[in-house]
């Protein structure tokens, strides 16, 4: 039996795929788009557009890179301000143009350093929420590895979230958590599984809405054509139900999945 | 002669229970003495209320409640309530988590670590909400989020302007998840009150970190800090075990931010209450 830890060092398995690879097996004619038109370009988000079947799309995903001088690149797949700047660019854009938003989460959490902070790393969070809440077009985020706290959370206000299997998504990671609680990292399991962060439990809170399953676990390349395929297929799906709503209708479901959560009924002014 | 000592900790005689202090026990009040923990100054605890919880010599901030910072700005008898008496449930079974709130409760005075309602300053009438330090260091759960939430719903309705306090170490780890996502929700009321054309002012006091930072807090149309705040999304010891290098003087304190371009101006407490009136005055406030 796995427990909830184990799937968390597996979200965090370096054979895993990234963001990358899932546009690359999802998309064809994609093309790229770099800098958040403010102060630089963020390596660790890739964003750009591609056709998904037939429809154009926007994808914005969190890279951690495969080999040594891809992660150095990407930060290890921490975003900076600029990264999630660079996102709502292109969000922005694609609510311009009509294009549906896929967001690809795979990230320890925003980048904590001294640049991040002095260019703003939660006022770009906190953009980022507000407008992605109100954004005029269908928005999915798939968590592929890691969803970690508010630099995760900052890519998925979305009308659907949707988890791999063996990904997490959690306000904090088991090991700081346990570190704050307990002074002991050793017991990050323990945290694992007090915070209720598979996506099981997230499914079962209506935290996510779907759970994508993985291929024989985290073997990924034996099954690779079917599981892009089936997962293609049922963004399509999605994407096509979403679009057939009004709007005004789409942005109301939004507000209320996220209205909902943690509602307490005695709260009535 | 050393008199350090003999007087009671200024922070410990400030405290108490929020409305201990209103009407009644003045002439006690007189007789307090004690020192300011940053100049030395003896001060009266009259002295210090009057000075908007401030040292009158060396301008040194104690440490005050969501209440009273409320009715610091808000004019005599105006602060109306609302959502009082709201509690939090151990939503997700995290351990310990029932002792903490109960331990919470006890020292803050209060039910949960946001204190909301409505109130006039000048007369103008706006909504406000107040986190408490005391209760889990203002961390934010579901009812600090559902309880902020409505009142930016509810704010909307009666087309009023928000005025909100910060201080929080962020999203409160034991209810997982659903702390997170009351940044998401919180952040789609505010949305929704910018775009009915409302005004919403922050006052960022220390420390305001993490979750809340990087939600409400940074979303006001004007956003003020107290001087000297901590305000950042890592919190500096995180950071400084990340890059393994001391971090540079003032990092992350509100000096620093004004600098960087992300608050709008820095009001010392004694002047805040002028500031917020003169803010509603200039986003058409009507006196009542």
């Amino acid at each position: 039996m796995m427990t909830k830890y184990d799937r968390v060092l597996l979200a965090r398995e370096k054979e895993r795929p990234t963001a990358g690879n899932y546009i690359s097996n999802l998309v064809t004619h994609f093309v790229e788009m770099h800098g958040d038109r403010r102060y630089g370009d963020d390596r660790a988000v890739i964003a750009g557009i591609g056709l998904l079947e037939d429809e154009a799309v926007t994808l914005i995903g969190i890279e951690k890179g495969h080999d040594t001088k891809e992660k150095i690149e990407c930060n290890f797949g921490s975003a900076h301000p600029e990264g999630y700047r660079k996102a709502l660019r292109q969000m922005k854009l694609a609510e311009k143009f009509h294009r549906p938003v896929i967001c690809i989460i795979d990230t320890a959490g925003a980048y904590c350093g001294i640049g991040a902070e002095e260019r703003g790393e939660g006022q770009a969070i906190a953009e980022n929420l507000m407008e992605m809440m109100m954004l005029k077009t269908p928005v999915i985020s798939i968590v592929i590895g890691e969803g970690g706290s508010g630099g995760a959370l900052a890519l998925a206000v979305a009308d659907e979230v949707w988890m791999l299997s063996n990904a997490y998504y959690s306000v904090v990671s088991p090991e700081s958590c346990a570190n704050i609680l307990w002074k002991d990292t050793n017991k990050a399991a323990q945290a694992a599984d007090a915070l209720k962060l598979t996506a099981t439990d997230l499914l079962e809170m209506s935290v996510i809405e779907r759970i994508v399953e993985e291929p024989r676990q985290y073997q990924y390349d034996i099954q690779n054509d079917i599981f892009y395929g089936n997962l293609k297929k049922d963004l399509l799906g999605k994407i096509q139900a979403l679009e057939s709503l009004d709007v005004e209708q789409l942005l109301e479901n939004r507000y209320e999945k996220y209205r909902k959560i943690g509602r307490n009924n005695r709260v009535t002014i | 002669m050393n008199l350090r000592g003999l007087f009671k900790s200024a922070d410990n005689v400030l405290e108490g229970s929020p409305n201990k202090n209103d009407g009644t026990g003045k002439t006690e009040e007189k007789s307090y003495v004690y020192e300011c923990p940053n100049c030395k100054s003896m001060l009266t605890r009259q002295g210090v209320r009057e000075h908007d919880y401030s040292c009158p010599e060396c301008d040194y901030y104690f440490h005050i409640s969501a209440r009273k910072r409320i009715l610091m700005y808000a004019d005599s008898k105006s602060f109306d309530e609302l959502m009082a008496g709201v509690e939090s449930e151990n939503i997700i079974g995290f351990p310990e988590y029932d002792q903490k709130l109960l331990d919470a409760r006890k020292k803050s005075g209060e039910k949960e670590g946001v204190v909301c309602g409505r109130i006039t300053i000048g007369k103008m009438p706006c909504c406000i909400f107040s986190m408490d330090a005391n209760f889990m260091m203002g961390s934010m759960g579901t009812v600090v989020g559902e309880k902020i939430t409505a009142l930016f719903e509810y704010a909307t309705r009666q087309q009023l302007p928000v005025i909100g306090v910060t201080v929080s170490g962020g999203a409160r780890m034991q209810e997982g998840m659903l702390s997170l996502l009351q940044m998401a929700k919180v952040s789609g009321a505010v949305k929704k009150h910018s775009d009915a054309g409302l005004l919403y002012v922050v006052l960022m006091t220390n420390p305001t970190t993490g979750g809340v930072e990087a939600s409400f807090a940074m979303e006001g149309d004007i956003i003020l800090a107290e001087p000297n705040a901590l305000i950042g999304f890592a919190g500096p010891r995180v950071i400084q075990q990340t890059l393994k290098k001391k971090l540079p003087k003032g990092f992350q304190r509100s000096e620093a931010l004004l600098k960087c371009g992300f608050v709008d101006d820095i009001v010392r407490r004694i002047e805040q209450r002028e500031y917020l009136e003169q803010l509603l005055l200039l986003h058409g406030g009507r006196a009542q």
